[in-house]
């Protein structure tokens, strides 16, 4: 299999105001192969938003190395990514559609064909009655899937989802992930998805990383198995209870330490 | 019309008629005040006389001119500081300190740079008007959030473009809303160094019928400054709501 995305021994710290560096990420190696389909799950802080934006090349890695299909990622976002933020990152002075169509323009393509994309679009986040409504009229979570549209209607080969889903409920949250799990199919990109769901990592990945603590690396790296024609009916499926018990192993000792507990060896009655 | 709206037009006209009947009833003395009635007719008057006509044209000329440099200036200030840190740090307590300094008091300074014309009015107003350009310019910079310049970067956007499609957007309220101060400073600017310094201009007029007891001539034109300001704030005003209701921040 192709490798797209490949990170060897990554670190990355910050600079703090007053005293020593606050060491975010790793160090950690990835291979992303292309095509498939990875999620990072990991407690709050790990670092997951750090490494979505150094593979995106919108962050500078301390030390190690970035590389997107075969090139140096340095300092600019290689063309082929998409990326879709934790924070809500639609444009307050454009429609719904003029969001969405924003980066299409910018290619020079012509307005029928922009209308068309931006139409498919919109049913596909569900959106298509709030076409000409402003972002300021929509709800976080709708807010967060005209950012989703904007960035699947550029047709990126590599598509990075920093918690796209977060403020849905828990039923959108399945159909939406079903309509990415569509259009992974269809278009054959890569996708990484950071989520905080455990059953949503289980359910759409080819591959799940479990993230460490602050600083995070990969405890490990589980694959699903699924086939690629798949859908969130797995979730009743017998192997979807394995995948997501062994995910909850893993993370709860991490989940305690980021929360600056101890972790109790045994459960007491 | 809005019932906020049905009480201020309410509390104006009453205010008004207060004042009419306490002036023809002598209550109020004609040396101190003249009924609004007369200012108008007065106004109506003056305008049709058209005596002072060009002094008007002289301070709204003088007023657009300081207003337009202080924008224009003022925004590409804000800019250039926006962009060079270190500037900006020097330049921070002139900025926070600038509205302490009186500056009608450099006005002979400026008759020297500039001559014994318009031109020191002029830069009165602009100088009252240019720093609340700059500041909010810089402001609205500031408030960029940094995943729309995120977002830029990913959709691979040239620096001239994000600037023009990304950072001018998103600071626009902010930007408009220097623009509107610094129109008003630009009136308070001019009228009153007409008023205090100069021999020409509607603030002069105003002075020189208050300095001959003409009060007729005196309440009329203070009644054409109210009008015209009321008149461009209320403009600015709607326009700007118009713009930021939209966005969801009005
Ligand atoms: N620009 C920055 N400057 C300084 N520290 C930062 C910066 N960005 C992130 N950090 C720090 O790096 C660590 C990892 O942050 P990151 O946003 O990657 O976490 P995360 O795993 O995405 O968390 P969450 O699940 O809550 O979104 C945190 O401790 C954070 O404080
Ligand atoms: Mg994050």
């Amino acid at each position: 299999m192709d490798v797209q995305v490949a990170l060897r021994d990554v670190t990355r710290s910050f600079d703090t105001v007053d005293g020593p560096k606050l060491h975010a990420l790793g160090p950690l190696s990835l291979d992303l192969r292309k095509g498939e389909f990875f999620s990072v799950v990991g407690p709050s802080g790990c670092g997951k938003s750090t490494l979505l934006e150094i593979i995106a090349g919108l962050s500078p890695v301390t030390a190690g190395e970035v590389s997107f299909e075969g090139g140096a990622v340095r300092g600019e976002v290689p063309e082929g990514i998409g990326v879709v933020f934790q924070e809500d990152a639609s444009f307050p002075w454009l429609s719904v559609r003029d969001n969405i169509a924003f980066g299409l323009r910018r290619r020079g393509m012509t307005t029928g064909d922009v209308r068309q994309r931006v139409d498919r679009a919109l049913s596909l986040v569900g959106l298509r009655d709030f076409a000409n409504a402003y972002p300021a009229q929509l709800s976080g979570g709708m807010r967060q899937r005209v950012c989703m549209a904007r960035t699947l209607v550029l047709e990126p080969r590599l598509i990075l989802l920093d918690e796209p889903f977060g403020a849905l409920d828990q039923q959108t949250r399945l159909l939406m992930g079903d309509e990415v799990l569509a259009l992974w199919r269809a278009t054959g990109a890569t996708v990484l998805l950071i989520t905080h769901s455990l059953d949503e990592a289980a359910l759409l990945s080819d591959r799940v990383g479990v993230m460490s603590a602050r600083p995070g690396r990969f405890l490990d790296i589980i694959e699903t198995n699924w086939p690629r024609e798949r859908d969130s009916r797995l979730a009743s499926e017998v192997d979807f209870g394995k995948v997501t018990s062994r995910l909850w192993l893993l993370l709860r000792d991490e989940s305690m330490k980021s929360m600056g507990k101890a972790a109790p060896s045994t459960v007491s009655a | 019309m809005k019932l906020a709206t049905k009480i201020r037009l309410a509390a104006i006209v009453a205010f008004l008629v207060a004042v009419e009947l306490l002036c023809r009833t002598a209550l109020i003395s004609r040396f101190t005040l003249i009924p609004p009635s007369e200012m108008a007719t007065g106004l109506a008057r003056i305008l049709w006389a058209g005596k002072t006509n060009g002094e008007i044209a002289t301070t709204l000329s003088g007023i657009a001119m300081a207003a337009a440099c202080s924008i224009a200036v003022g925004f590409l200030l804000g800019a250039v500081l926006h962009s060079w840190p270190r500037a900006r740090a020097s330049l921070d307590p002139l900025l926070a300190t600038y509205y302490s300094i009186p500056i009608f008091v450099f006005y002979p300074l400026f008759i020297v740079f500039f001559g014994m014309n318009r031109t020191p009015i002029v830069v009165i107003g602009f100088l009252f008007a240019v720093v609340a350009m700059m500041t909010n310019t810089l402001n609205g910079l500031d408030r960029v959030p940094r995943v729309l310049l995120k977002t830029a970067r990913v959709l691979r956007l040239r620096r001239a473009r994000t600037t023009l499609l990304i950072v001018l957007p998103s600071a626009a309220p902010h930007i408009f809303g220097g623009a509107k101060l610094a129109i008003a400073y630009s009136f308070v600017g001019v009228l009153g160094a007409e008023f205090i310094l100069s021999s020409t201009g509607v603030g002069y007029q105003i002075a020189f019928a208050f300095n001959n007891f003409d009060n007729v001539q005196m309440y009329s034109l203070i009644l054409f400054v109210v009008i015209v300001v009321a008149t461009v704030n209320s403009a600015l005003f709607a326009w700007e709501r118009a713009l930021l209701q939209r966005r969801g921040q009005w």
